[in-house]
Order: C-alpha cells, then sequence, then structure tokens
C-alpha cells in the first residue's frame, strides 16, 4: 500500500463527515432530561462582590438551580490547578493563589464566572441569568505591564504582591556580560508581542452528566486533552476516583492552544450535574469565547545583541515582562519562561545568552499557550533584532544570519539555554525560502511597485523551535506536573482490519488519516481498514493530548512501536504457519516470508489465526493480535525554517498589502504532504493575523474593547496572498518516524518576516520601526513621525 | 433574544399597519444590524415586521432620468444591476465593496439608510448624488434624512419604500475600510452635477457630511491635484482603534482625490 503510506498525498478520511456538516460535537449532544446552563459573568474588571442576591432568578420560569461560588466552595470543590511550577531567580516558589472555578468574594476581569445558572431551556437560562443581582464595590484595575507592576498598584491577589507571578532567568549572566564588555558592537531593540485572542471555529462547550445509580460521572468536552482534563478534575479540583470520571472530546472545531486547558465551566457542569441530578450543558457564545477563552502571547521586551568585530553574535541579554491575566491558567506559567526563553538561540551559535522574565496578573483575562506559544514571541524578538543589527551595521541581513546560522555539521549542538537541537539545516531551508519569493527579482519588482506610487519592502525571517513535548524526566526537572509522554494502543481484528487507540486528540489536524498512513505504511492494509480511536478517557490509555505539534512526533512514535510489536508477534505465528524458524520470516507489503524461498503469508491469515488459533504456538505465545506502547520521546523536535515576505504599502493610507509569502520549512519526515501543506497555510493565515490584523485591545478599567469580530480582525482569505510553501527534510534523529512537526510553523516564522519587510519598505522615509499589527493607521502614523523627525534633523 | 410577534406582510400598507398596531414594533429588512442588536438583547421590540415578501420593495428602474432603488434592493442586487450601472456606476461600485458577500446578500439599501450607522456607506451616497427618499408617506430630501447618530427624519411608523437617485454627470466613491468591520473608516462620494459638485463623507464623524472647501474647488476645476492643500479639521472626528481623528482628516483628503481621480476616468 505504499501509494497510501508514508509520504502519500491522500486526500482526509474524516472530511467526508466534516464537509458535510455530519461532524459530533459537544454543542450536537442531546441527552435525556438534559438541562442547560448560563454563567453570569462580572462586567468589571476588579471589583468585590457586595452582595449576590439570586432569589429572583431562581423563581424565574424554567430554572433548576441558580448556583454560586458559595455553594461551590460548602461543597468542598477546589480551585483550578496550575500545571507548571516556576521558581524565582533565588530559587522561592512561584505565587500561586487560588483559581475559584466561581468567584466566591471578588471578580478579577470582565468575564470572570460569578453565578451559574440552570433551567429547561437555554433561553429560560439566560433570561434568568439578568435577574441574578450582584452588587459590586469596584477596585482600581491594572492592564499592563506598566501599570501592574508600579508601585502601589491594586494587588488582583492579596497572596500576589507586586502583582508578580515569578521573577525567572535563565543562562549565563556573567558570560554574557563579559560578551557585551568585549563588544565592538552592540544593537538594542524594544518590542510588544501583542495580546491576541485565539478564535477557535467551534467555541468552547461542556456537558456534565452524573449518573447517581452508579455515582460516577461523564464530561463531554471541547478539549485538546481530554485524558489530562480527566486528571485534573477528578483528582486535583473534584476529588472524584479517577474510574468514575470519563471524560470525552468528541470531534472538536479547532484549538490553537485555547482548547488544551482546565476551564471553570468544565468542573461548574459537572459538579452543578450531581448537584441537581440531570445532565448539564454549557455551550460559550461568541462574545464569551472572547472573554473567557485564554489569550496569547502579551510580552514586552527589551533585548541586546553583541557582536564582535567581524560580526559574530557574541552575547544576547533579553529581559521580559510577561502578562499572564488574572488567575494561572494551566500552562501558562511555562510559556514566557520554558517555551520561550529556552528558544533564544534561535538558528545562531551565539554563546551567551542571559535572560531574565517577569511574569504578572492583571485585571485581564488569563493567558495561556496559542499556537506557537513562547516560540513566536522568541522568533520575533530574535529576528527583528538581527536585521535591526544588519540595518545598523551596515551589512546584508542574509549575509549576517549565514555568518551565525549553527553549521549542520555541528550537530547535535547545546546551546547556551537548555536545549540540545539534534539536527539542522539551515542553510538549506534558506537558500529555499530565497528562490521561493524569487529573490533575484526583486530589485525590478520593487521599481514596479514604485512606478505606481507604491513602497515595496522585503523581510525575512529564521526559526527553530522545539516540538514534541516532551522528555518526561527533563520536563519534570523544569516544573512540569505531569509526564509528556504519549500511549497508543493498536488492535488488530480477526479480519485483519484495524482499530489504533490513541491519547493524543485530533481538532482539525487530520490524525485519522496520517495516523491510518503509518498504520497502512507499517502493516500494509489499506487506509480504509483502519480507525483512529480517540478522545474517549474509556477506550484509549491515558495520554497526554494535542498541543506543542507533538501528536506525530509523541503520539505517532507510540503507534509506530505498537506497530513494531505487532509485526514481530505476527512474525511468530507466520513463522509457525509456515514452519519457519521466526528469524526467517521477513515482513514486507503485508506478507510474511520465508527468506529465500517462495513461501509467504499475507498478514490478513496471520491476524485471523491470532483470534482462531486452531492451528497456533499456544504453548508460547497467547492468542490475540493487539500491542500498546507508551512512548516517552529522548529530546523535543526542533522544526526549522526560514520565511520571506514581500509587501506592498500604500504610503498615503498607511494599507500593507502581502503580496508574497514564502515559507520553506524543515519539519522532519512527512508523512502527508498535504496535510502538511494545509497545516503551514493555516500556520500563515494566523502569522499573518498577528503582523497586521489582530490585536486584544483593553481600555484602562479593563474592558475589553475588541470584544467582537466587529473590532477583532480576524484574517480573512482576501488578506492573505498565495502561499508558497516548501520543505527540506532532514529527519528528526531521535524518534522512530523521524518527524518533528508542523502545527506551529507558519505562526512561528512568518510574524517577523512580514514586521521586517514593513519596516523594509517604509526605510527610506526614516521609518525604523513598526509595531504589531502594523496596521493602516500605525503605518501612517509611522511615516507623520518619520517626516516630523527627518524635518527636525 | 427576547421573543417577538413576528409578521411578514405582503404590501406596505400592511406593513405599515403592523407597525402601527405594535407596542414596539420593528421593521426586518436584512437583518444585518437589527439581529445582532436581538441577539445581544440590546433591542427587545414585541414585533419584527419582515419586509421580505414586499415584491415592490426589491424593485430597481429607472424613471425618465431618475434611479429608482426599491428599499429592500440588497446591496448585491444593487451592485449587481446593469439598470444602476448603466445610471451611475459609482452607486454599484459602492454597493459592491459593502461588508462582506454575506451581508451585501442580506443587508438592503432601506435597511442601512433607515440605521444611519455612522460608518455605513450608503449615506455618502445619498447626500452626494443628491437622492431623495421616498416613504409610503411623503418624500425626504437626503440633506435633510440624516440627523444624527443613528438618528434619521423618519416617524416611528413611516417605512421607506424607495430611495431616487437623480443623475449626475460624474461620481466616484472611495473608501478606506476598516479591516475587522469592513465598515468605512472613510467614505468619500464625490459627485459632479450640474449645479455643482458634492463631497460627502461618511465614517469619519458620527453623521455623514460634506466638505465646502472640497466641493468649492472642484467646481473651479474638477481634478485631483484641485484638492491640493485643502485640509479638513480633525477636531470633530472620530477616533477608535481603527484610527485617530487626524488620520481620518487625512484621509477624507486622501479618499476625496481618489474618487475625482475615478470619477475623471468615466462618465456617469
Amino acid at each position: 500500500m505504499g501509494d497510501q503510506g508514508i509520504g502519500a498525498r491522500v486526500l482526509r478520511k474524516e472530511d467526508k463527515r466534516f464537509l458535510t456538516g455530519k461532524g459530533r460535537y459537544t454543542d450536537d449532544l442531546k441527552l435525556p432530561d438534559m438541562t442547560h446552563a448560563v454563567i453570569v459573568r462580572s462586567p468589571l474588571a476588579h471589583a468585590r462582590i457586595a452582595s449576590l442576591d439570586v432569589s429572583e432568578a431562581a423563581a424565574a420560569p424554567g430554572v433548576v438551580a441558580v448556583l454560586t461560588g458559595k455553594d461551590m466552595a460548602d461543597d468542598g470543590v477546589g480551585g483550578l490547578p496550575c500545571g507548571w511550577f516556576i521558581a524565582n531567580k533565588d530559587g522561592s516558589p512561584m505565587n500561586e493563589p487560588p483559581h475559584p472555578p466561581l468567584a466566591a468574594d471578588k471578580v478579577r476581569h470582565v468575564g470572570d464566572q460569578v453565578a451559574v445558572v440552570v433551567a429547561e431551556t437555554k433561553a429560560q437560562a439566560k433570561a434568568a441569568a439578568a435577574m441574578v443581582e450582584v452588587e459590586y464595590d469596584e477596585l482600581d484595575a491594572v492592564v499592563t505591564a506598566d501599570q501592574a507592576l508600579a508601585d502601589g498598584a491594586a494587588l488582583v491577589h492579596d497572596e500576589a504582591p507586586g502583582n508578580v507571578v515569578y521573577d525567572w532567568e535563565i543562562g549565563d549572566k556573567a558570560a554574557t556580560e563579559e560578551a557585551f564588555a568585549k563588544a565592538a558592537h552592540t544593537v538594542s531593540i524594544d518590542l510588544v508581542n501583542q495580546r491576541l485572542i485565539p478564535n477557535a471555529m467551534e467555541p468552547r462547550a461542556y456537558v456534565g452528566h452524573y449518573n447517581p445509580t452508579e455515582d460516577n460521572y461523564t464530561l463531554y468536552t471541547t478539549s485538546q486533552n481530554p485524558h489530562l482534563i480527566r486528571l485534573l478534575l477528578s483528582a486535583f479540583v473534584m476529588q472524584i476516583p479517577e474510574h468514575k470520571l470519563r471524560v470525552v472530546a468528541p470531534d472538536v472545531g479547532g484549538g490553537f492552544g485555547s482548547k488544551i486547558f482546565h476551564y471553570a465551566e468544565e468542573v461548574i457542569v459537572t459538579w452543578a450535574s450531581k448537584k441537581i441530578g440531570r445532565p448539564v450543558k454549557w455551550t460559550a457564545e461568541r462574545s464569551e469565547s472572547f472573554m473567557s477563552d485564554a489569550h496569547g502571547r502579551d510580552h514586552v521586551s527589551h533585548a541586546e545583541l553583541a557582536l564582535d568585530a567581524d560580526h559574530h553574535f557574541i552575547g544576547l541579554r533579553v529581559a521580559t515582562k510577561a502578562n499572564l491575566g488574572a488567575y494561572l491558567s494551566t500552562f501558562s506559567t511555562s510559556v514566557p519562561t520554558y517555551l520561550y526563553a529556552t528558544l533564544l538561540a534561535g538558528c545562531y551559535k551565539t554563546p551567551a545568552i542571559y535572560a531574565e522574565v517577569k511574569s504578572f496578573f492583571s485585571n485581564t483575562v488569563p493567558v495561556d499557550a496559542y499556537r506557537g506559544a513562547g516560540r513566536p514571541e522568541a522568533a520575533y524578538l530574535l529576528e527583528r533584532l538581527v536585521e535591526k543589527a544588519a540595518h545598523e551595521l551596515g551589512v546584508d541581513r542574509l549575509e549576517l544570519r549565514r555568518k551565525n546560522f549553527i553549521p549542520a555539521e555541528s550537530f547535535p549542538y547545546q546551546t547556551p539555554v537548555a536545549l540540545a537541537y539534534d539536527v539542522g539545516e539551515y542553510h538549506a531551508t534558506l537558500e529555499k525560502a530565497l528562490e521561493a519569493i524569487e529573490y533575484a527579482g526583486y530589485a525590478q519588482r520593487r521599481q514596479a511597485s514604485e512606478a505606481k506610487g507604491k513602497l515595496r519592502g522585503i523581510g525575512f525571517s529564521t526559526f527553530v523551535e522545539a516540538c514534541g513535548i516532551a522528555p518526561s524526566a527533563l520536563a519534570g526537572a523544569i516544573g512540569a506536573r505531569a509526564g509528556l509522554y504519549e500511549s497508543a494502543t493498536v488492535r488488530v481484528h480477526p479480519t485483519g482490519s484495524v482499530t489504533v487507540f490513541t491519547g493524543t486528540h485530533s481538532h482539525g489536524q487530520g490524525h485519522e488519516t496520517t495516523f491510518a498512513q503509518i498504520v497502512s505504511d507499517r502493516l500494509g492494509v489499506p487506509i480504509e481498514n483502519v480507525t483512529i480511536d480517540h478522545g474517549d478517557s474509556a477506550n484509549s490509555s491515558f495520554g497526554m493530548g494535542t498541543y506543542g505539534s507533538r501528536s506525530l512526533a509523541v503520539g505517532g512514535s507510540a503507534i509506530a512501536n505498537a506497530l513494531d510489536k505487532v509485526v514481530e508477534k505476527g512474525r511468530k505465528i507466520a513463522a509457525h504457519l509456515m514452519e519457519a524458524s521466526v528469524d526467517d520470516v521477513d515482513f514486507e507489503g503485508g506478507n510474511y516470508k520465508v527468506k529465500g524461498t517462495d513461501k509467504e503469508t499475507p498478514f490478513g491469515a496471520v491476524a485471523f489465526t491470532a483470534y482462531v488459533p486452531h492451528n497456533y504456538p499456544i504453548e508460547e505465545l497467547e492468542p490475540g493480535l493487539e500491542e500498546s506502547a507508551f512512548y516517552d520521546p529522548k529530546n523535543f523536535t526542533y522544526p526549522a525554517g526560514a520565511h520571506a515576505c514581500e509587501v506592498e504599502v500604500d504610503p498615503e493610507t498607511g494599507q500593507v498589502e502581502v503580496v508574497a509569502i514564502a515559507a520553506a520549512d524543515d519539519v522532519g519526515v512527512i508523512i502527508n504532504p498535504m496535510i502538511v501543506e494545509g497545516q503551514m497555510h493555516g500556520g500563515l493565515a494566523q502569522g499573518i493575523g498577528q503582523a497586521l490584523l489582530e490585536r486584544a485591545v483593553y481600555d484602562e478599567r479593563g474592558q475589553l474593547m475588541t470584544g467582537s469580530y466587529m473590532f477583532y480582525t480576524m484574517p480573512r482569505a482576501a488578506d492573505l496572498p498565495m502561499f508558497r510553501v516548501g520543505n527540506h527534510v532532514s529527519a528528526c534523529t531521535h524518534n522512530p518516524l523521524g518527524a518533528k512537526g508542523v502545527g506551529e510553523v507558519g505562526a512561528i516564522g512568518v510574524p517577523p518576516a512580514v514586521i521586517n519587510a514593513v519596516v523594509d519598505a517604509l526605510r527610506p522615509l526614516g521609518v525604523t520601526d513598526i509595531e504589531m499589527p502594523a496596521t493602516p493607521s500605525r503605518v501612517w502614523q509611522a511615516i507623520q513621525d518619520a517626516k516630523t523627525a527627518n524635518a527636525a534633523e | 433574544m427576547q421573543t417577538f410577534n413576528y409578521h411578514r406582510p405582503s404590501s406596505v400598507a400592511d406593513a405599515v399597519a403592523a407597525l402601527k398596531a405594535a407596542e414596539e414594533g420593528k421593521l426586518l429588512g436584512g437583518g444585518q444590524s437589527l439581529i445582532p442588536v436581538l441577539k445581544l438583547d440590546m433591542a427587545a421590540p414585541t414585533d419584527v415586521i419582515s419586509l421580505a415578501d414586499i415584491a415592490e420593495l426589491k424593485e430597481i428602474k429607472q424613471e425618465g432620468d431618475t434611479l429608482v432603488v426599491g428599499a429592500a434592493a440588497t446591496h448585491a442586487d444593487v451592485s449587481a444591476s446593469d439598470v444602476v450601472r448603466g445610471h451611475t456606476p459609482a452607486l454599484a461600485e459602492l454597493a459592491g465593496a459593502i461588508g462582506d458577500p454575506q451581508v451585501r446578500h442580506r443587508g438592503t439599501l432601506g435597511g442601512s439608510v433607515a440605521h444611519a450607522a455612522p460608518a455605513a456607506d450608503y449615506p455618502a451616497a445619498l447626500i452626494g448624488l443628491k437622492a431623495t427618499v421616498q416613504t409610503d408617506r411623503r418624500t425626504i430630501a437626503a440633506d435633510d434624512f440624516f440627523q444624527g447618530l443613528f438618528e434619521t427624519a423618519l416617524e416611528e411608523d413611516e417605512l421607506i419604500v424607495a430611495v431616487h437617485f437623480p443623475k449626475a454627470e460624474r461620481s466616484a466613491y472611495a473608501k478606506l475600510a476598516s479591516p475587522a468591520s469592513k465598515y468605512a473608516v472613510v467614505g468619500v462620494m464625490v459627485a459632479k452635477h450640474a449645479d455643482g459638485v458634492r463631497v460627502a463623507v461618511t465614517g469619519a464623524s458620527p453623521r455623514v457630511f460634506r466638505v465646502e472647501a472640497m466641493e468649492a474647488a472642484l467646481n473651479a476645476s474638477f481634478a485631483p491635484e484641485a484638492l491640493d492643500g485643502i485640509t479638513v479639521d480633525s477636531e470633530p472626528l472620530n477616533s477608535d482603534l481603527d484610527g485617530t481623528a487626524a488620520y481620518r482628516a487625512h484621509m477624507v483628503g486622501v479618499m476625496a482625490r481618489r474618487a475625482v481621480a475615478s470619477a475623471s476616468a468615466v462618465s456617469g
């Protein structure tokens, strides 16, 4: 089945149901006797709850129950845990205040949960929710780093003095200081990596179902990692024995990170279902998604690069302030630390790096991992800084990069910020990107743009990221409160068809096809005879889920290992059937063959024999053909790439048009090129969205000004050029598939390429910097400011 | 959304009767503004009266030199209409650049005009093109129709039947759209009439307005360069996420020049 195996461009098996509207999403679920929940949310960013009166709402038509934070506390329901511990510079623990699913005494952001109304219909619940009377004593809100970290700032949590979550560092400070002391040149930059709102197409939705006769619970959830949710909800929040809680994540319409985390509403519906003895459904309205899904990014950074006289990078110093919002979301603390600062070497052999990160609380929606999670922040910082260095030194920006790349022959390469890259060919991806963007013809295109009154610019970025999270021992050593292996069970049925149970979860990535291709490749069965089962804790072994581009590199590797076990067991059965020695039996193309003979037995016959063991080595071998594997990766994987972008700027209006994007990425061995291209397209769209369109804006009182699509600009097809995507493959050296991961490369690599292109276009006017998103009014303002500055000179 | 009585009359008279009879009635055109408002519970009418079944409201025709566009004609209808393109191509262009395809296939001329959103495109067309609004009981000059932010001269129970556009010598619309909403950050309709040029601006301030200095300059010379050096006072203009008042003031000039340039390139 080579036409369906690894490397084959087969159509996605799951698309029939998705494209015909037959997906099975959480909100589609209708359980007998089901009720509907509406959450009463805080309209204020920061306030004490002076009084809460639910009596009118409780008496409203159709209302079954109105429950508050006090009810929850009385029932002993705990707070939402943070999954990653970070130590301060001095070794003391981070500040980790409680995160109650329903606010008890105080609200900390617009959208914070205050009460839940459960009614027969959603309309009734919504009407009654408006009758819940809450009196607030409004407090001063803190929104930005400057506000939150100012002396005497209002405290989001009394337990966190100065609103500090942690003050953390990585790298060799002394060595870095020394590099700067002897530097021939230094370059510095101040950057904002703005807050984004993920906006998965399907809003979050949950159904809690308590069964009183069995005393067990089922939670249906729009989650990227149902097993993890089960662990957190059962062991940490509600103290439900794990075998009494089943968590199901059915079809999920996109996540981009925002559905990794354990959310308050998951607790609320599960707990409320037990309280009222009926299933409880909650589905977010879009405006609730804006104010309750974890946001992404929100860094303010200052960075300095030291170079020697030959323009080699000799030191990098970074100080970042990271806004984590009102509470610590599940993996929030890891994003600006181990997923960000460990990537500050990028593709470069900078020998000394020191970074310090101060994360803080604010009266905003919690911030957590969003497509790229820390790595886009690192790539943006480095690649803006490198282009600025090239400009200030008057050298070619591509030459400066090439000179400082870690050469392909230097791998494995230990960076000064903890990571050890296994393999990388950065020169190759850069050359491929230059070819794809047709760099040689750029000067001519620039002239053509000028002739029609437009400013054309070209920008580049190179990046490396860390995926396939993670070796559990390493993750544990740097604060993860979970292992990060993945599990798989391969169940071969008596007739030779296959069901694979995986602990990962597909919410748009096409796992049902990609994983089936691995099975097809290893066992020789057609992908039509393979079902990938994911998302139900009752079926699969415990798995860590899907995020950080880990599903193929870690989950796929677990599947590959389980398949190897199946093949080995089958070899013993086949040897018995063919009366040959096991060592003499090869497996290829779906057939077991005896070396040097024409004897062969198809895989299907072996499977049948395993389940109908009439003629079987029953003394030595158990019947059946089902194998499991847990795979704990030996290292992260390190996808890398080079992106190039050409823009045309209208100097009169400040409008930026992306006229060309080329992305040359090394994502390791590719299973399905079509799916890889699709992932790159999506990532590039989100990356361009960050560069030019998207931003979450709060006013000084903590009101979200961009709480709908009227004001928050999601990228549309018309905002994007045709993508030129290509791949250069250097296989991952330490997993059985050679795969690295592709989910996030676009979102990581492209923002600096776009902004570098915009700055390049505007440079003749004297503009040296522009903030993301480069909106028309910002670009226009930058042009005006440069004109004013030029006039003053 | 609160519950309401839903009506689907098939004549203007029945629609007006239903509106008069309602405790708090709302007319529903394409619903592009009303439905979101209802969903957010920012309005709770007792009665919603759909205009979808009134055939006469959808007509687009030319009567003598006048273009008559029915109130229930969608933006897509106007954009695609040969009658409109033959009479005032700028109006078809404007309609074709409203919102996105979904909005254009639901939203209607009458709905947009009655709603009088500050960044809607049509108000600039009505003022620039010297249109008149025909209702079930009278005609209102566009100049008198738009009175402020979401405010018009319409009475509580009055229904727009059509908008009448006289034929201008030349006209064009240029718009800088909000990247998020696609509403006009600044939209400028320039129209050269026998008795003078009109420059009507939408999106920049709480209500559509004319720029007399530009009109005077264009009356002297209908060319983009005629607008050089003419600035718009930014003080009364909007500042928001899409741009400061200063940006908008500058964009009025840019869009006006672009509209003049394209009006000069085509007749009608």
